[in-house]
C-alpha cells in the first residue's frame, strides 16, 4: 500500500507543479489589478505550442543537439515570446479598460481567450499535435517507487522558478513596486515608479512562467490541442483561489493541492471523470468557509 | 520655482478649483490655508499629477508640468507627502524608503538612507518593521522620509499635523523648518492655520476653490478676516 500512495504523491507533485506555475499568473495579475485574467489558460496553451515549435525546430537542425540543450532552447524561446504576448494583451485589450467597470475587463479577458483558441485553431487545424519525447521516460526504481528523469526535471525546474519568484517579489525593487501597487496603487507614482511599467512587467512574468509550465506539461502529457488551456486554466484558477488569490505562496500551495485532487480522486472514487466535480466542490466549500483562501488575506501579503 | 496660473479642476463636472493662481519661490515655505473642502488637497493632487487639470498652466523650474505623468514629475524634483501618509503597509520601513529612491542611482542609496535616519532616528530603530505596524507619528516621519529619498527640491505636504499628538506635530514642523533652512522649498497645506502661519513665509487663503487673500504670514496673521475665520477670533 505504501508504495502506491508514495507513487501517487509523486505524480500529484508533477501535475501540481504545472498547476502551480499557471496559478501564479492568475494570482499576480489579480494582486496588482484585482482582475481575473481569464485568458491566462490560453496564454499557457500558446506557450505550450511555442515550446513545441522551438523543440521541433531545434530537433530538425542537422546538429544533433543534446536533449538538455533543446529543452533549454525551447524553454527560453517560449518564455520570451509568451511574455511578449502577455504584455501585448495587457496593452491592447486591458489597459484601455482600466477605468471601465470590472465586468468589461472580465468579458474582454474571456474574449481574448476565445481569440487565442480560435487563432491557434485557424493556423494549426483541430487535430492534436504530439510533443517529441525529449527527456527519457524510462523509470528508475527507487525503493519500490518509479521515478523518471522527466519527473525529476519537472520538480526541479518548478522549484527553481518558485524560489526565484519568491526572491524577486521579496528582495528586488520591482518586487517591492509590485507589492506596493497591491497595497495602495494611487500612491505608487509618487515614488517615481511608473505603474504601467510594473503592470507590464507582471504580465510578462506571469506569461513567461505559464510558458515554462507549458513546456513541462507538453513533455509530461504530450498531446496538444487548441482547447487544452480551458480545463487546465480552470484548474489553475481554482488553485489560485484555494491558496488565496493575490497571494503568491498561496498559488503555489493551491497548485499542489489541486494536483493531489486530480491524482487521488480515481483512487477514492470509481472514475477519474469525477475529478472536476471534486475540484469545484472543494472550491465551493472553501468559498463558503474561508472566502479568502487557505493562506488567508488577499493581495501580495507580506511574506 | 513653481508657477500656477489659472488652474481649474473638476470632479464629475463640479468645479473644485476655479481659476487658482499662485507662485512658490525657491527657498520659501508657502502655505495654503482654508476650510475643509476649500480645495487645498485638490491643488496638491493636481500639482503632483494624481488628478488631471481641466484648464490652466503649471510650470516647475520653467518646465510645463501638466503634460507630464505623475511618476515623471517626481523625477523632476517635486514630491508629495500625501494626506493620510500613504505608507505601504506590506513593505517594511526600509523597503518604503528604498522604493522612493526607485529612480535614483544605487550608489547614493546608503548615503541618502543615512541622511533620513539622521533626521528621524526612530525610523532606523524600526527599519525592519512592516509599514502598517507604525504609529501615526512614525508613519508621518516615514512619509516625509520617503519624499526626501526622491531628492525633491520642492516638497508638497498635505496636512502633516493631522491626527498627531502636539509633541509630534512640533517635531515634524521642526524638521520641516530645518529642511527649509538646508535649501528645500516647501508648499504646505494645513488645517491648523495658526501653526502654518508660524512656520511659513507666505500664505494664500483658499475659499471654495478660489484664492481670496494672500501675503506674508506676518501680515495675514493680523488680518481681521483670517483672525476671525481661521485663528478662532483670538
Amino acid at each position: 500500500m505504501f508504495p502506491i500512495i508514495a507513487q501517487n504523491i509523486l505524480n500529484a507533485l508533477q501535475l501540481g507543479s504545472v498547476y502551480a506555475l499557471i496559478a501564479l499568473g492568475y494570482t499576480m495579475v489579480y494582486g496588482i489589478l484585482t482582475m481575473i485574467n481569464f485568458a491566462h489558460g490560453d496564454i499557457f496553451m500558446v506557450g505550450c505550442y511555442l515550446s513545441l515549435a522551438a523543440a521541433l525546430f531545434l530537433l530538425g537542425l542537422p546538429l544533433h543537439l543534446p536533449a538538455g540543450l533543446i529543452f533549454l532552447g525551447a524553454l527560453l524561446f517560449s518564455m520570451l515570446l509568451t511574455a511578449i504576448l502577455g504584455v501585448a494583451i495587457e496593452r491592447l485589450a486591458y489597459r484601455p479598460l482600466r477605468q471601465a467597470p470590472r465586468v468589461s475587463a472580465v468579458i474582454t479577458a474571456l474574449g481574448v481567450g476565445l481569440f487565442l483558441e480560435n487563432f491557434t485553431l485557424a493556423i494549426l487545424g483541430p487535430e492534436p499535435r504530439h510533443f517529441p519525447p525529449l527527456i527519457a521516460m524510462t523509470p528508475w526504481q527507487v525503493g519500490g517507487l518509479s521515478l523518471t528523469l522527466l519527473q525529476l526535471l519537472i520538480l526541479i525546474v518548478t522549484a527553481l522558478i518558485l524560489v526565484l519568484l519568491d526572491l524577486l517579489v521579496r528582495r528586488t525593487l520591482m518586487g517591492m513596486a509590485m507589492r506596493a501597487i497591491s497595497d495602495n496603487r494611487p500612491i505608487v507614482p509618487l515614488m517615481g515608479v511608473s505603474v504601467d511599467r510594473v503592470i507590464s512587467f507582471t504580465f510578462a512574468l506571469g506569461s513567461a512562467i505559464a510558458a515554462a509550465g507549458g513546456l513541462l506539461y507538453g513533455l509530461a502529457y504530450p498531446v496538444l490541442d487548441p482547447y487544452m488551456g480551458i480545463r487546465i486554466g480552470w484548474w489553475a484558477f481554482i488553485s489560485a483561489v484555494v491558496g488565496g488569490i493575490g497571494n503568491i505562496r498561496g498559488a503555489m500551495l493551491g497548485g499542489f493541492i489541486l494536483g493531489a485532487v486530480e491524482i487521488l480522486t480515481p483512487m477514492v472514487l470509481p472514475s477519474s471523470t469525477y475529478r472536476d466535480f471534486v475540484a469545484f466542490s472543494l472550491l465551493l466549500l472553501l468559498l463558503v468557509f474561508k472566502p479568502t483562501g487557505l493562506l488567508g488575506r488577499p493581495l501580495f501579503e507580506r511574506v | 520655482m513653481l508657477e500656477v496660473d489659472n488652474l481649474w479642476i473638476s470632479y464629475d463636472r463640479i468645479a473644485a478649483l476655479r481659476g487658482v493662481s499662485f507662485t512658490v519661490q525657491k527657498g520659501e515655505i508657502v502655505t495654503l490655508i482654508g476650510a475643509n473642502g476649500a480645495g487645498k488637497t485638490t491643488i496638491l493632487r493636481a500639482l503632483s499629477g494624481l488628478v488631471p487639470a481641466a484648464r490652466g498652466r503649471v510650470t516647475f523650474e520653467g518646465e510645463d508640468l501638466l503634460s507630464l505623468p505623475a511618476h515623471v514629475r517626481v523625477r523632476r524634483g517635486m514630491a508629495l507627502v500625501p494626506e493620510g501618509r500613504g505608507i505601504f503597509g506590506n513593505l517594511t520601513v526600509l523597503e518604503n524608503l528604498r522604493l522612493a529612491a526607485y529612480t535614483r542611482r544605487r550608489q547614493d542609496l546608503e548615503r541618502d538612507l543615512a541622511a533620513v535616519f539622521g533626521i528621524f532616528p526612530r525610523l532606523e530603530e524600526r527599519r525592519h518593521q512592516w509599514g502598517n505596524t507604525l504609529s501615526g507619528g512614525e508613519q508621518q516621519m516615514l512619509a516625509v522620509g520617503r519624499a526626501l529619498m526622491t531628492k525633491a527640491r520642492l516638497l508638497l505636504l498635505d496636512e502633516p499635523s493631522m491626527g498627531l499628538a502636539p509633541v509630534l506635530v512640533q517635531e515634524i514642523f521642526r524638521v520641516l523648518r530645518r529642511l527649509n533652512e538646508a535649501g528645500t522649498t516647501i508648499l504646505l497645506v494645513e488645517q491648523n492655520a495658526r501653526l502654518a502661519l508660524e512656520v511659513a513665509h507666505r500664505a494664500y487663503v483658499l475659499e471654495t476653490g478660489q484664492i481670496t487673500l494672500s501675503g506674508p504670514c506676518d501680515e495675514l496673521r493680523h488680518h481681521p478676516k483670517v483672525r476671525e475665520a481661521y485663528l478662532g477670533g483670538a
